[in-house]
């Protein structure tokens, strides 16, 4: 084309040329988003196949259905897979090694370096499951995985076995743990009033937890999945309040009243931060996991709330300060010396900090202040170089974002047309996906694991 | 003999010029005895009114009422109140509204009854300070409003303080919870820090106005049950506010 037409060449080079430079630019600058968040630079090419039903019994092609589209779901949310498309696989079915031909999934337009294949029978009330992964190019010894599930025959434990096979694929091929299996604890106002709720990290399986008839906000797990803090609305104003996973229940917490808001816990779950007003004035506080020995760790006059530990030391705590009247957000010791500030401006708010410990994200609105449209949305930041990123443009108003385990995906909330819902991407800012549909959700909490 | 009578007379009267003398100079303070009304000190005019004045137990009734010439005006079983006012008023049983209203030029008064009839009224109750009408609390504790992002109280505020101090400290035994407010913009949980400050400084301005801290109780609510919802700088500024309600 270009030959075709020379007296074009020299404006489509220059136009070649400055696209390459402009989208180069653009790669270089998001490498050290995509390095830092394990998301990597280069995709390994993997299909997942269809599973084979073999068995007679009704369940099998909804179970197998699920099945096929959990697993399917959870490899391209993985953020380090070029997924084939279903449309691209070969038409074949086949449940076992035996059965696989993988020339005809490493030739093209399938191309897949990977392929996860196997089969699926429900019997006498148990779903049971052979997952296999297979390197194309390996004609010797191709087999990189091969697995069994059983469990009771339901939809939802056929969804979870899915998921626990993704997360094995996920941590052998892309080093660490996924997060097929994690939870997302959230704030919906489905039942009428703002309940904490947990979810699968993909949207399925809601579940209310609290039924307090109030107003309970910013949910935060503890790492070992067994309770999860929360403020919630009383007689006597805000307090911190416990749910208990295991118990199913409420559980006794310190009721300090004083306008106590934003529980974080430490990743060792040994010491939660919070904001408390005991004082007449919002500052942050430490105190162990059973809500004693409490310590005051800053003083300073204006609001101080939102704080998260970073999880890599447990040593520092990045919060939301308005000391010099918009919010910002600033990191400090964990005693409250060597206070920093990190963002240069405009409405700052909602820090989460990266499981690595090198970034954080969080809301912000550049442009913020009276008259402003405003634009809030989701950024990360490299902690030592203060460099940031903007991940979500154009596309309402987006706050409360929070790290996955694998820090390779970030959940936050977006409100569009008034309506608030949970959705999550890429650490990159790519891949964004609704996982919430109707009923007002918002500040959405990633489990630990 | 008669030298000793006429000192002990002299004596006598002596203590009784001082006793005099001591008593005049308290009555230097007493007004001469009211003179007869003229044209400079008119007779107060009231009257009172109350509508409906036949209500259900628990039900509201309104007191209208209008004075003229009065410096003191008061409702018996209400207390002092305005020349000139509304009050809605909650009467148990049938309940005579007694209106008096004292000038220079004499007093005056007027009553209204409410008649409580339908269900049986339940016991009645010692009227006080810790059952004022809540309309009369609003009627003269009126929010204080905010700018953007701000926690200050701003001087077109001051009035309203004064305001309601005054009501506070007319009224010792009532207890008041102070409500922060921010409007829709920003972060849930910054908000809720924003309230707390806002209610925070509204207590603190009271408390600069002679209310005790210990009547005074403040919560947060952040943008979380905003007074309105549209979005717009009129509806943001309603939203930016200390609000006071009674403490029960």
């Amino acid at each position: 084309m270009i030959l075709s037409l020379p007296k074009k060449i020299d404006a489509v080079r220059i136009l070649l040329l400055t696209t390459l430079i402009a989208s180069s630019a653009t790669l270089h600058g998001q490498d050290w988003v995509r390095t830092g968040t394990n998301l990597g630079i280069e995709k390994i090419r993997i299909a997942a196949a269809d599973f084979k039903a073999s068995s007679a019994d009704p369940q099998t092609g909804p179970m197998k259905s699920a099945f096929d589209q959990t697993l399917y779901n959870d490899l391209r949310y993985a953020g380090i897979f070029d997924v084939v498309s279903k449309s691209m696989i070969p038409n074949t079915t086949p449940g076992s090694p035996q059965e696989i031909n993988l020339a005809n999934w490493s030739a093209a337009p399938s191309s897949a370096a990977m392929v996860a294949f196997g089969a699926l029978q429900v019997s006498g009330g148990r779903v049971t499951v052979q997952g296999f992964l297979y390197d194309t190019k390996n004609t010797q010894n191709p087999q990189v995985l091969g697995k069994q599930y059983a469990d009771n025959a339901s939809m939802e434990n056929t969804r979870q076995i899915a998921h626990r096979f993704a997360d094995e694929i996920i941590e052998r091929l892309g080093g660490i743990a996924g997060i097929a299996e994690t939870k997302i604890y959230y704030v919906s106002q489905k039942s009428g009033n703002k309940e904490i709720w947990v979810m699968d990290y993909d949207g399925m399986n809601e579940r209310q937890l609290t039924h307090l008839g109030t107003v309970s906000l910013s949910p935060r797990v503890s790492p070992d999945n067994s309770r999860v803090a929360f403020s919630s609305l009383g007689k006597n104003g805000w307090s911190i309040r416990v749910y208990s996973m295991e118990l199913g229940r409420m559980i006794a917490f310190p009721a300090w009243g004083d306008t106590t808001l934003s529980p974080a816990w430490s990743s060792d779950g040994t010491k939660l931060a919070f904001s408390s007003a005991r004082t007449g004035d919002p500052e942050i506080y430490t105190c162990d996991s059973s809500g004693n020995g409490e310590k005051r760790v800053t003083a300073f006059r204006g609001p101080d709330v939102s704080p998260v530990w970073n999880p890599k030391t447990n040593s520092q705590i990045a919060w939301v300060s308005g000391r010099t009247k918009l919010p910002q957000i600033y990191i400090m010791d964990s005693d409250g010396a060597n206070v920093s500030r990190m963002t240069d401006g405009g409405y700052a708010s909602a820090p989460s900090w990266a499981p690595n410990g090198q970034f954080l994200t969080f809301a912000w609105n550049r442009s913020y202040g009276p008259g402003a449209p405003g634009g809030e949305d989701i950024y990360i930041m490299d902690i030592a170089s203060k460099r940031w990123t903007q991940l979500t443009h154009d596309a309402g108003m987006n706050d409360a974002p929070s790290w996955s385990p694998d820090g390779r995906h970030i959940v936050f909330q977006r409100e569009m047309g008034g309506h608030s819902e949970i959705w999550m991407m890429l650490a990159d800012g790519t891949n964004q996906q609704q996982l919430t549909h109707g009923g007002g959700n918002t500040m959405p909490n990633w489990s630990w694991k | 003999m008669h030298t000793t009578n006429r000192k002990s007379l002299a004596l006598a009267a002596s203590l009784a010029a001082i006793l005099t003398v001591a008593g005049c100079h308290k009555k230097t303070h007493v007004p001469p005895p009211p003179p007869a009304p003229t044209e400079a000190a008119t007779t107060p005019t009231a009257t009172i009114s109350a509508a409906p004045d036949t209500v259900t137990a628990g039900e509201t009734s309104v007191l209208t009422w209008s004075t003229t010439n009065a410096t003191d005006v008061s409702i018996e079983g209400l207390g002092g109140v305005a020349p000139s006012g509304t009050q809605s008023v909650r009467p148990t049983q049938t309940t005579v509204y007694h209106l008096i209203a004292r000038g220079d030029g004499g007093s005056a008064d007027a009553t209204a009854t409410v008649t409580v009839g339908g269900a049986a009224a339940p016991p009645p109750s010692n009227a006080s300070e810790s059952n004022i009408d809540e309309n009369a609390f609003e009627a003269a504790v009126k929010p204080v409003f905010f700018d953007y992002d701000s926690y200050d109280v701003r001087p077109d505020a001051q009035a309203a303080i004064q305001a309601a101090a005054n009501f506070l400290n007319q009224h010792p035994g009532i207890k008041v919870v102070i409500g922060g407010y921010c409007d829709e913009r920003g972060s849930t949980e910054y908000n809720l820090a924003l309230g707390e400050n806002r209610a925070n400084a509204a207590k603190q301005a009271l408390v600069t106005a002679g209310v005790g801290p210990d009547r005074l109780r403040t919560v947060s609510y952040g943008k979380e049950k905003g007074f309105c919802t549209d979005h717009s700088e009129a509806c943001w500024q309603q939203n930016r506010r200390a609000q006071f309600t009674l403490d029960q």
